[in-house]
């Protein structure tokens, strides 16, 4: 089995998708010449040619819009924006149109496209490269929102997201596109768009966390075991929709919950889940739920971005107020 | 595209290996090895070969089944071509004429109906003309009726057309069934010549998804009320139309207002660089809300919006329906053939307030619009038609008569048609819906207390 990276298996998943299906069209900035600024799009240009692997004018907006269009002919766009920083313009095309073309024309088009876009901080990147602002996607209707965490999973819910018939949101985490490498089974199976995954099983604690944050999520959580506490990790995956199951089954199991995201604090995806652990939950919590995320300030330049960014330490403090409650 | 297809479509064109080598920005020596099957040129460079001979006035022939070969259309896309910017040499002097350009403008009714050129194969006969001059009735009558319902709180906030009937007509006559319409929320004209039924009218603007599920065009985009943003959806499904080699065409309306805003350009600029075939046409009705067309651009037109997306830019009477159908005829047909995008500005008036909720004497006198009634495209059509004896006054007794019953029997279906169950808010929300979803889809449910859906 080929070893891969994150953004190798995002690569991996986007060949097999326009292999497979000739409506597969993969298009935005850069993406095809060039093979995208991360390379996620490399060597897709010479396999499948310039009509199906497009590089665009410069123009987030008509990037969405214009997938919106080709997906209502029942092509499926696979359009990359460079930056999450870039992607505010796209927001209308997604609210007023891709999430609600189903629902407007009751189901006559439909949008089946996949909106991709690197995120989060820690690349040292110029400023509007580093934003995690995938709660402002979570909260609209009618799409899905999908966060993979590792090669494997990015291979799969690529596919996933790229077989959906309805619009998907596709958040790579560029701080890990390149840290870790997996052996990548270039099968075409794809992964479940509405199940939590759970890399690491425990009985003690829930670490509940997404993208990048994986990393500093389960160094915590391998010293937390050292300590002697068993701690549950669960990786939400796809944040829309939630999966509110695996999580409430873990904390009833563990009765302590810390939330890990780097998004800002206020509104992040994080006060969803303490929400519904507060409605649907709150007989099994042991303590209050805990949240370790990025301030409510403006994303740091790279200079002070590592102070922004949640680290293992706080987490671990997190996780001993959690555990320390009575 | 092969060398030799690459060489035929040159000689075509008139080229020298270097004179196509430029416009594609290319080496020579690619051009040459290419031509001669010794290398093929990265797929960017072949792209960029193939959009300099179309843009000399090739087009390559690709279609399923047919011989790969080349056809003459000409530079700037046949007899549509109004606007055109010419490049000139730079030379001696310290400004050179980089670019310009030209903007013509087409009618051929005066508004008291009089012809004032030749005019087109379809308007020969007037016979031919009366179907345009049905709709254009039909659709006013709609108009009042909606407007009329609206008042008396039996339908939702409505946006008129009342004046502007040759533009909705006009355009969507000209186009085929297979074609994909992108209307505003003002073009129930153009909705209603395309298949849309009054019932589906009437029951959208009554407040329901369903007037979007259209029986007759079943691929035509919903009227889209946020300005601008269904541009770039209709060079999208043009995109689509284009890469399947299909002769068909996207049809996008936008208001005057729409020109000035970044989905417009974004969608021009992408439509030109991509050479696909969509037609736009401006619905400039002078009023964007309460801004008028002048306070809205310093463009002396809206149609030479075109000319900086590469694009032909033309003007047509926009109260007259046989120039609108003629322009967007020729725009098609380029369209279809390859020759790409267009934009079609249409001069008209709205005669109305700009919505059921607007109070249009706040901000324009009435004086001024009374004043465009005397442009009205239903009068004149009907002057042109009555002089050329092809229709009388039984014929548009007999045509009101006809119209208002259907209209009627459409009102009283969307009046009978009950509103839908709360959980159709979840039914057409995803392909399936998420187990996530389940208990919101119940609650709505379970609070209808069983019932169907009611209205507010």
């Amino acid at each position: 089995m080929p070893e891969a990276t994150l953004v190798g298996a995002v690569n991996m998943a986007l060949a097999r998708a326009l292999e497979e299906d000739d409506r597969v069209i993969v298009l935005g900035e850069d993406i095809a010449v060039n093979g995208g600024v991360f390379r996620a799009t490399d060597g897709l240009l010479e396999r499948f040619g310039d009509e199906r692997v497009l590089d665009t004018p410069l123009g987030e907006v008509a990037i969405a819009g214009i997938s919106v269009g080709m997906a209502a002919q029942g092509l499926r766009p696979v359009a990359e924006i460079q930056f999450m920083g870039f992607i505010y313009s796209t927001i209308d095309q997604i609210v007023n149109h891709a999430s609600r073309l189903r629902t407007r024309t009751r189901g006559r088009l439909t949008c089946p496209m996949v909106l991709r876009a690197p995120f989060g901080g820690g690349l040292h990147a110029p400023e509007h490269h580093s934003d995690s602002t995938e709660a402002m996607f979570a909260h609209i209707p009618g799409i899905r929102v999908v966060v993979p965490s590792s090669p494997s999973w990015a291979y799969g819910l690529l596919l996933a997201a790229i077989r959906d018939p309805d619009p998907v949101i596709f958040l790579e985490p560029a701080r890990i596109y390149r840290t870790i490498k997996q052996e990548v089974a270039d099968e075409g199976a794809a992964l479940p768009l509405d199940v939590c995954f759970k890399p690491r099983e425990g009985s003690d604690i829930t670490l509940v966390t997404w993208g990048a944050m994986i990393k500093e999520t389960l160094a915590a959580a391998e010293a937390l075991g050292a300590e002697g506490v068993s701690a549950e990790v669960i990786d939400v995956a796809t944040l829309k929709p939630l999966d509110m199951e695996t999580i409430l089954a873990s904390v009833e199991k563990t009765g302590r919950c810390v939330i890990i995201h780097e998004a800002a604090y206020t509104a992040g995806f994080g006060a969803e889940i303490a929400a519904r652990l507060a409605e649907k939950g709150l007989l099994s919590l042991l303590a209050p739920v805990e949240r370790v995320t990025g301030y409510d300030t403006v994303m740091p330049l790279p200079r002070l971005e590592h102070r922004y960014m949640p680290s293992e330490a706080r987490i671990l403090a997190a996780a001993r107020r959690a555990l320390a409650f009575a | 595209m092969n060398g030799r297809i690459c060489k035929a479509a040159r000689a075509l064109a008139g080229m020298t290996q270097a004179d196509l080598a430029k416009a594609a920005n290319l080496a020579k020596q690619t051009v040459a090895d290419f031509e001669r099957g010794a290398r093929t040129p990265y797929p960017n460079n072949l792209a960029a070969i193939r959009r300099a001979l179309e843009s000399a006035g090739v087009v390559f022939i690709i279609g399923a089944g047919e011989t790969p070969g080349v056809r003459w259309r000409g530079p700037g896309g046949g007899e549509v071509k109004p606007a055109r910017a010419s490049r000139q040499p730079g030379g001696g002097g310290t400004a050179a004429t980089a670019a310009s350009f030209e903007i013509h403008h087409s009618r051929f009714l005066d508004p008291s109906g009089r012809p004032v050129q030749p005019l087109p194969e379809f308007a020969r006969d007037p016979a031919a003309l009366i179907p345009l001059y049905r709709a254009m009735v039909l659709t006013r009558r709609f108009d009042a009726k909606a407007v009329a319902l609206q008042r008396t709180g039996r339908l939702g906030t409505f946006a008129s057309s009342l004046g502007q009937e040759a533009v909705g007509v006009g355009l969507a006559s000209a186009m085929r069934p297979e074609d994909v319409l992108f209307p505003t929320y003002r073009e129930a004209g153009a909705q209603l010549c395309r298949g849309v039924t009054l019932e589906e009218l009437f029951i959208y603007w009554g407040g329901d998804e369903r007037g979007g599920d259209f029986s007759g065009p079943r691929q035509d985009f919903p009227v889209c009320i946020p300005v601008a943003g269904q541009a770039p959806h209709a060079v999208g499904v043009a995109y689509a139309m284009k890469l399947r080699r299909e002769p068909r065409a996207a049809v996008c309306v936008i208001g005057d207002g729409a020109t000035s805003k970044g989905d417009f350009y974004e969608a021009l600029n992408f439509a030109g660089a991509w050479r696909v075939p969509v037609v736009f046409v401006i619905n400039n009705n002078q009023w964007a809300i309460s801004l008028p067309r002048t306070a809205q651009t310093a463009a002396q037109t809206l149609a030479q919006k075109a000319i900086a997306a590469g694009i032909d830019g033309a003007q047509v009477d926009g109260d007259d329906v046989i120039a609108v159908r003629h322009a967007v005829d020729e725009a098609l047909h380029k369209a279809r053939a390859g020759g790409g995008p267009s934009v079609i500005e249409a001069l008209t008036y709205r005669l109305s307030d700009h919505a059921t909720a607007d109070d249009a004497s706040r901000y324009r006198d009435a004086e001024t619009v009374s004043a465009h009634w005397r442009t009205d495209p239903i009068a004149r059509l009907r002057a042109f038609l009555g002089n050329a004896g092809a229709w009388s006054k039984d014929d548009e007794e007999h045509l009101i008569g006809e119209i208002d019953a259907r209209i009627d029997a459409a009102v009283q279906a969307y009046e009978a048609t009950p509103a839908q169950p709360p959980q159709a808010m979840f039914d057409c929300l995803y392909a399936e819906l998420p187990k996530a979803l389940a208990e919101q889809r119940a609650t709505a449910s379970r609070e209808s207390g069983g019932k169907g859906g009611e209205d507010a």
